[in-house]
């Protein structure tokens, strides 16, 4: 059992949790992910680590909640545990000094992206971070990575707070020459922001989170075709190239359970108002 | 004399139409009676050729013995000194293969049904309730064993019983491997796993889940972490894909997926477990082993209405175990056979719709003397579907040979071992089950097991 050392609450569907899985936390570096159970009926659920500390033996994730699953992971109080909590799973981020860099996070992954500035920072890079949300209400980490980064921007889609849109990537790929781009967040976005690059040749590495189920390269649930060859996201990735990416068969392939994970979530709430 | 002429007992089963509807076990187990009736049949030879047939050895003529005298519980602990897993083995050994082939009776009549005997006493043990057996004196060396299916809980409590400090990594939230994930309900039920767990855990062998070596720890942590050798049992578990055009439809499974949503994580009881599985009205199987007729049987069971097995063999071909093959006819799974797979064909919107095949013909035979299937020119041909499985196989987890340095394997992914001593090209590294062998079955991955678990004592011994 893992136990939930400390949570938050960071926007309306956002939690975060500092989880105590010493092993863990020992290992986990940037771009890798846990798998969490949350209660013996639960799915197996991949989370992006977002930070560790080997000291303490904890590691931090930020989810949403947009499910079953998910929500019920929510339902769990500081000093309760989490069932199953396994990983550092997939391969991390190549951290090196690649020079100018722009790292791009959205929504709930922006936890996962600020985990690789820190370690981009570290290495050297300069780096523009652009961070964006629904709207005002979801904006989170703000002051965090502004205190690592060496230029922030916070967009809305809204532009309730920030920037409005995506629009301001374009400008910054205009304006600037940058030697690589991170990117973490919604699938769309990821997509958008790789055909952006692309006229500009900028190496453009996407973080990749297709329905996986056991996260270790025994099912293929969560094979993606990367340069023609079908790959395993949770072995050979969740990191691939974006240029190479097929989007839109991953995005297909990412709808599948939409109609059945509503039957969940309407069976739930019947139980819930029992 | 008497035993030739007297048939095998059948053991009592579910009807089809009833069992199609449900996750329960097909087959219902001997009674008391039914067992002393199958007992009596044997010859209890001198030279008794059935154990000839069973990869660990098994004293088959001595418990059977124990079951005419009625102690059943004797009997068990007798199968147990070669064998730690009996209530399994009973069930999903290819009996007509191993044991049962070389029974005596079976030249003139038909063999003694050991399996079902073997279950018959297992399951009267575990009724009864469990002893622990006696265990050696604690000595000191500490062994790490990697993966947590028949090979690696073999391994466990062998070394275990001889007084070694065990601890088991599994990537996995449950010990059982491919008897958890991938073995049905209907066949091998979980509770039954689990309590062959359960006695692994009671011998002192202490598991850690969620624990994928290779990420969490290498084999080079653990021996830094003061294990002395390390057993990798690992499993054959990654899946073999077609490598066809529309391959990544959504609707298109490899079996492994497919079992793993159904057994594993329970979702033929969606929703109150919460992992989903789509099945469509038209199912697809590719593949004619024991993993496309438990694919076939699970789709029948989730509600499919046409279920089909795609080989591109005849009937005669199949390598599946007889009774699953009959088992699956009883439950109306379509055969069809002598067709392969061409291409796979979407709605538009990213799903599955049709699966093309084309029909095949047996030609000359091959260098493993079976004929090789070829295909016939202009025969292709379609078939609406909304699921298909991949049922073609599985290659060893590649993630630990990829993290040790100096770990060979070969170039299809087993790990290279020496055959008598189970020891990998690493000192004190020892590995076993399908990770060696590739896929194969329960009983040679325990007898796998076993000679590594010798070959790490003798090791130890002398350290
Ligand atoms: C490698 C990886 C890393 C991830 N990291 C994070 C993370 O750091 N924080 C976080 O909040 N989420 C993360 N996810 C996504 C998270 O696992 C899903 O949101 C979760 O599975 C949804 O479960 P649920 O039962 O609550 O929702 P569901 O009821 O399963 O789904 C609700 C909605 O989410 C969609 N959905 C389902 N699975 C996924 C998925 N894998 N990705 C995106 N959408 C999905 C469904 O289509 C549906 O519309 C990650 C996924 C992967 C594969
Ligand atoms: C659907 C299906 C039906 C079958 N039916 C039969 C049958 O009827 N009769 C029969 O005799 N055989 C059958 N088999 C074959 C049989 O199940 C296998 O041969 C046997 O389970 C192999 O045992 P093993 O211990 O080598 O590996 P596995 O059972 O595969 O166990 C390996 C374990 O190692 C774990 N693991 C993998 N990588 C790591 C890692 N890096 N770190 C930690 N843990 C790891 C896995 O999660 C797994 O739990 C069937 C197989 C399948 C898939
Ligand atoms: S373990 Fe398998 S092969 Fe050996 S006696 Fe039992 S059923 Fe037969
Ligand atoms: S060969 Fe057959 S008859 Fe003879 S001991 Fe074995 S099971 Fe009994
Ligand atoms: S999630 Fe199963 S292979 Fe990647």
């Amino acid at each position: 059992m893992f136990k939930i050392v400390s949570k938050k609450e960071l926007t309306p569907n956002v939690k975060y949790f500092e989880v105590h899985a010493p092993a863990i936390a020992h290992k986990s570096k940037p771009g890798q992910f846990v798998i969490v159970r949350a209660k013996e009926t639960g799915e197996r659920l991949p989370i992006t680590i977002a930070g560790s500390d080997p000291e303490k033996g904890t590691v931090d994730i930020y989810f949403a909640e947009v499910g079953k699953s998910s929500t019920e992971l929510g339902m769990l109080e500081e000093g309760e545990s989490i069932l199953n909590f396994a990983g550092p799973l997939g391969n991390s981020v190549k951290i090196e000094n690649y020079g100018k860099i722009l790292c791009v996070g959205g929504g709930v992954f922006v936890g996962a992206m600020l985990y690789q500035i820190e370690a981009f920072k570290e290495a050297g890079n300069h780096i523009t971070a652009v961070f964006g949300f629904r709207n005002k209400d979801h904006v989170m980490l703000e002051d965090e990575v502004k205190a690592v980064a060496d230029e922030t921007i916070i967009c809305t889609d809204d532009g309730s707070y920030g920037e409005e849109g995506m629009a301001i990537v374009k400008e910054l790929l205009e304006k600037n020459k940058y030697d690589h781009v991170f990117t973490i967040g919604p699938t769309s976005l990821q997509k958008h922001l790789s055909d952006m690059t692309k006229p500009y040749g900028i190496p453009t590495m996407v973080n990749l989170f297709p329905i996986m189920v056991d996260g270790m390269g025994m099912c293929g649930a969560c094979r993606v075709t990367v340069g023609g060859s079908t790959l395993f996201s949770c072995v050979d990735g969740p990191e691939f190239d974006g240029h190479e990416v097929d989007f839109d068969e991953l995005i297909m392939r990412m709808r599948v359970y939409n109609p059945q994970e509503k039957i969940a979530m309407v069976v739930k709430k019947m139980e819930d108002e029992q | 004399m008497a035993a030739f002429n007297k048939p095998a007992t059948d053991m009592p089963k579910q009807s089809p139409e009833e069992r199609v509807n449900n996750f329960n076990e097909v087959a219902q187990g001997y009674t008391k009676e039914l067992a002393l009736q199958e007992a009596d049949r044997c010859l209890q030879c001198k030279n008794p050729q059935c154990r000839k047939g069973c990869p660990v050895n098994i004293d088959i003529p001595a418990f059977i013995a124990l079951i005419k005298e009625e102690k059943f519980i004797e009997s068990a602990k007798k199968i147990k000194e070669f064998n730690a897993l009996p209530a399994i083995c009973g069930r999903v050994c290819p009996q007509e293969n191993q044991c049962q082939k070389f029974c005596i009776v079976g030249i003139r009549g038909e063999p003694i049904e050991i399996g079902r005997l073997e279950r018959f006493v297992a399951d009267a043990e575990r009724n009864a309730g469990v002893e622990t057996p006696e265990m050696l004196e604690p000595s000191g060396h500490k062994v790490a064993i990697v993966g947590a299916g028949p090979a690696g809980l073999t391994v466990a409590a062998e070394l275990k019983k001889k007084g070694h400090h065990i601890e088991m990594f599994e990537a996995l939230h449950v010990a059982g491997g491919v008897l958890m994930y991938g073995i049905p309900q209907f066949r091998l039920p979980k509770e039954i796993v689990q309590a062959e767990v359960n006695y692994v855990k009671q011998l002192g062998v202490e598991i850690h889940l969620d624990s994928m070596v290779g990420k969490l720890y290498t084999v080079q942590e653990l021996f830094e972490q003061g294990f002395e050798a390390v057993f990798i049992g690992s499993g054959a578990g990654l899946p073999r894909f077609l490598n066809l055009p529309g391959e990544n439809l959504s609707g298109i499974y490899s079996a492994n997926e497919f079992l793993i949503r159904t057994n594993l994580m329970k979702a033929y009881r969606f929703p109150e477990y919460d992992t989903p599985i789509k099945i469509g009205k038209n199912v697809a199987v590719i593949g004619g082993g024991n993993v496309a007729m438990d694919s076939a049987r699970c789709s029948l069971r989730l509600g499919a209405e046409n279920v089909h097995i795609i080989y591109r063999r005849g009937k005669n071909e199949l390598p599946a175990r007889h009774e699953e093959v009959e088992n699956a006819e009883e439950e109306g799974v379509i055969f069809t056979l002598l067709n392969n797979p061409v291409r796979f064909h979407g709605d538009g919107r990213g799903n599955v719709k049709e699966i093309e095949l084309i029909r095949m013909e047996l030609g000359e035979p091959d260098d493993s003397g079976r004929r090789r299937p070829e295909p016939i020119p202009n025969t292709e041909w379609r078939i609406p579907i909304d699921t298909v499985i991949i049922a073609i196989g599985q290659s060893p987890n590649p993630i630990i040979q990829q993290t040790t340095e100096g770990l060979e394997s070969t170039r299809w992914g087993t790990i290279i071992t020496d055959e008598e001593t189970m020891k990998t090209t690493l000192d004190a590294v020892y590995a076993g089950g399908d990770v060696v062998s590739g896929a194969a079955t329960v009983i040679s991955a325990m007898g796998a097991g076993k000679i590594a678990a010798n070959s790490i004592d003798e090791y130890l011994q002398k350290k």
